[in-house]
């Protein structure tokens, strides 16, 4: 096991934004956590890599989050934020070396070079390596992201939104290469995402998150039903599969604005 | 992590040009701090024999050799008085003050993440004056003299970096609020100024604006070895801490992700920043210009690595910084041009090149 979420509740000031959250994440499993605006995904993402400090328990590898050196915890846990923030004067290669930052004391070795070079190939962003970040669209920005967050070698790879920015082509791109690494390399990803569509189809497990409370958890295949879609979203929706594949059709909203 | 075949199978030599080709970066790098290290020895070199004493250069080289080899030349003590105690500390101060604030320019940029971030638009040289003013305007000049003014600068700046983290602090130390809390004391310090200069008399207020335009005259061993004592236990620091400069330039929450401890980071590097920028500007008044574009010229020519950006800042602010003595001394002499007058004169023509030839982005 990766990771063991026991009773995460977490407030900004007085109000209570994560109430009693738990689960598991396994090896090789990406878990997406579903729900709508201000349900509390990016505060979810934020507490699992300690950029905000949660009561109740959080394990990564069987060690409280609270014990990881902050060193220790960057080498276990990779964090990529739905917020693009440009590196300054830096290129794609620079910027995927700075997920060594971590590993390395001040000068890059060969073996780290070899891995980031490795990385842009596997990510297919090789001939972009000495273009600047600011010269590259958002879809080859993502990977470079995606890129920097696994030369940190994570156990527990997070991602806030990562196709949001993206062409469908792209999010097809960015969302089948973030599954196979993490089989290839036998991690773990949670991701937030709004699309159920890409949720159903790439996630192995589904945690619908409202109000800041888990109310249904489990494979997409079985939870994405247009009850719980109407109760989360306040949304009619048509699901089906087509071609083997699942799909999530929105109709119409249904009700007040309560949700 | 083990990279699996399929996933180096993509293009191996690729990988390996591309490695090489960041290798031969790095090295042009290298070769570029040097040449700038030889540059200002160079330079330096030059600066010695310049001046209105009329010496000529061999003259002042033997001046200067004959303290390392004593007794094996006669030299006239006029020489050897002129060169040692004039400019050789002069031309010492310069290099260590130029690469002092530029340094702490870049240190503040790259942990405030903003390209007009400096000691002086951040209040740190306000501060400075203030202190420099109100020793100037309480303190009788007979009885303490210089050492009052110094002091009093140099604490004023110190209170200026410790209000900057007191008033961030209380707002969650972002950088913005780092920024803000800069300018908000900028302004603060240069009104206070403002009144005392505006009640002073005419001496005290010429007494002032001349400190105000900074100047390399008053230079001592005294305080070049003051200078290099601030810069030679701050310096290596903040250069083996490279990558968190580094890491926070991509965001403070990505940076944290990376294992950066962000608030720490910032609160030591904008101390040291500070205290490198007091160390200086309470010797010499304030030089502006240095700590802001020097950085930028870097960053233009080298890239934003923070690991060669930081120590090739310095290079160029000290190259700077020399020249621009050097010509002030020169060009109207006997008359010498206080420096912080020419460092723009100076800097600005280098960078506007450097800006208007490189189009694209590079902050």
């Amino acid at each position: 096991m990766i990771a063991e979420v026991r009773d995460l509740t977490f407030s900004y000031q007085e109000r209570e934004v994560l109430s009693g959250i738990s689960f598991t994440l396994d090896e090789g499993q990406v878990l997406g956590v579903v729900g709508p605006n201000g349900c509390g995904k990016t505060t979810l993402i934020k507490c699992l890599d300690r950029i905000l400090a949660p009561e109740g328990s959080v394990e990564i590898r069987g060690k409280e989050l609270a014990q990881y050196h902050s060193d220790e915890l960057a080498r276990t846990v990779a964090y990529v934020p739905q917020a693009l923030s440009i590196g300054m004067a830096m290129n794609v290669l620079e910027v995927v070396l700075m997920g060594r930052r971590p590993h390395v004391r001040w000068s890059v070795s060969d073996a780290d070079l070899v891995m980031v070079t490795g990385m842009l190939a596997r990510l297919g962003i090789q001939h972009l390596a000495f273009r600047k970040l600011t010269q590259v669209s958002g879809g080859e920005r993502q990977k470079v992201m995606i890129a920097r967050a696994l030369v940190q070698e994570p156990a527990l790879l997070l991602l806030d939104e990562p196709t949001s920015a993206l062409d469908v082509r792209h999010q097809l791109e960015v969302m089948s290469l973030i599954r196979s690494v993490v089989r290839e390399q036998n991690i773990a990803a949670l991701m937030a995402i709004h699309d159920l569509n890409l949720a159903a189809r790439f996630c192995d497990a589904l945690i619908v998150l409202h109000h800041g409370r888990v109310i249904a958890a489990g494979p997409p295949g079985t939870l994405l039903a247009p009850p719980l879609i109407e109760q989360v979203y306040g949304v009619r929706a048509v699901v089906g599969t087509e071609g083997g594949l699942p799909f999530i059709l929105p109709v119409e909203p249904v009700g007040g604005d309560d949700r | 992590m083990t990279l699996t075949k399929e996933q180096t199978a993509d293009d191996p030599d690729e990988g390996a040009r591309i490695a090489r080709t960041y290798r031969a970066m790095l090295g042009r790098r290298a070769v570029a701090l040097g040449l700038l290290a030889a540059a200002i020895v160079l330079l330096a070199g030059v600066a010695v024999t310049l001046g209105s004493a009329g010496l000529t250069v061999s003259e002042v080289y033997i001046a200067i050799l004959s303290r390392f080899f004593p007794g094996s030349v006669s030299v006239d003590p006029l020489a050897l008085t002129i060169v040692w105690d004039l400019r050789l500390h002069r031309v010492i101060f310069a290099v260590l003050a130029g690469f002092g604030l530029a340094i702490a320019g870049a240190t503040m940029q790259g942990v405030l993440r903003n390209p007009l971030a400096s000691p002086f638009t951040l209040g740190i040289a306000s501060a400075a004056t203030f202190g420099a003013a109100i020793a100037i305007m309480v303190i009788p000049q007979t009885a303490v003299g210089e050492a009052g003014i110094v002091i009093s600068a140099f604490f004023a700046s110190l209170i200026a970096a410790a209000a900057i983290y007191g008033l961030s602090r209380y707002r969650g130390m972002s950088a913005e609020s780092m920024v803000l809390a800069g300018i908000i004391l900028m302004y603060l310090f240069g009104a206070v100024t403002s009144f005392l200069q505006y009640t002073g008399s005419t001496e005290q207020l010429q007494a002032v604006v001349f400190w105000m335009f900074g100047s390399l005259q008053r230079t001592s061993w005294l305080k070049c070895g003051i200078v290099f004592l601030v810069l030679g236990v701050s310096v290596p620091y903040v250069i083996v801490r490279a990558w968190d400069l580094n890491a926070l330039a991509m965001g403070d929450q990505v940076a944290q992700s990376l294992g950066v401890r962000v608030e720490r980071t910032r609160t030591i590097h904008m101390f040291i920043a500070s205290l490198i920028t007091a160390s200086i500007i309470c010797f010499t008044g304030t030089i502006g210009f240095i700590g802001l574009v020097s950085p930028h010229i870097t960053r233009l020519a080298l890239g934003g690595d923070n690991r060669y950006l930081l120590i090739a800042s310095g290079l160029i602010g000290a190259l700077i910084l020399l020249l621009a003595d050097s010509l002030a001394r020169t060009i109207l002499a006997p008359v010498i041009i206080p420096v912080g007058i020419m460092t723009s004169f100076i800097g600005i023509p280098f960078f506007l090149y450097l800006f208007l030839r490189r189009k694209e982005e590079y902050w």
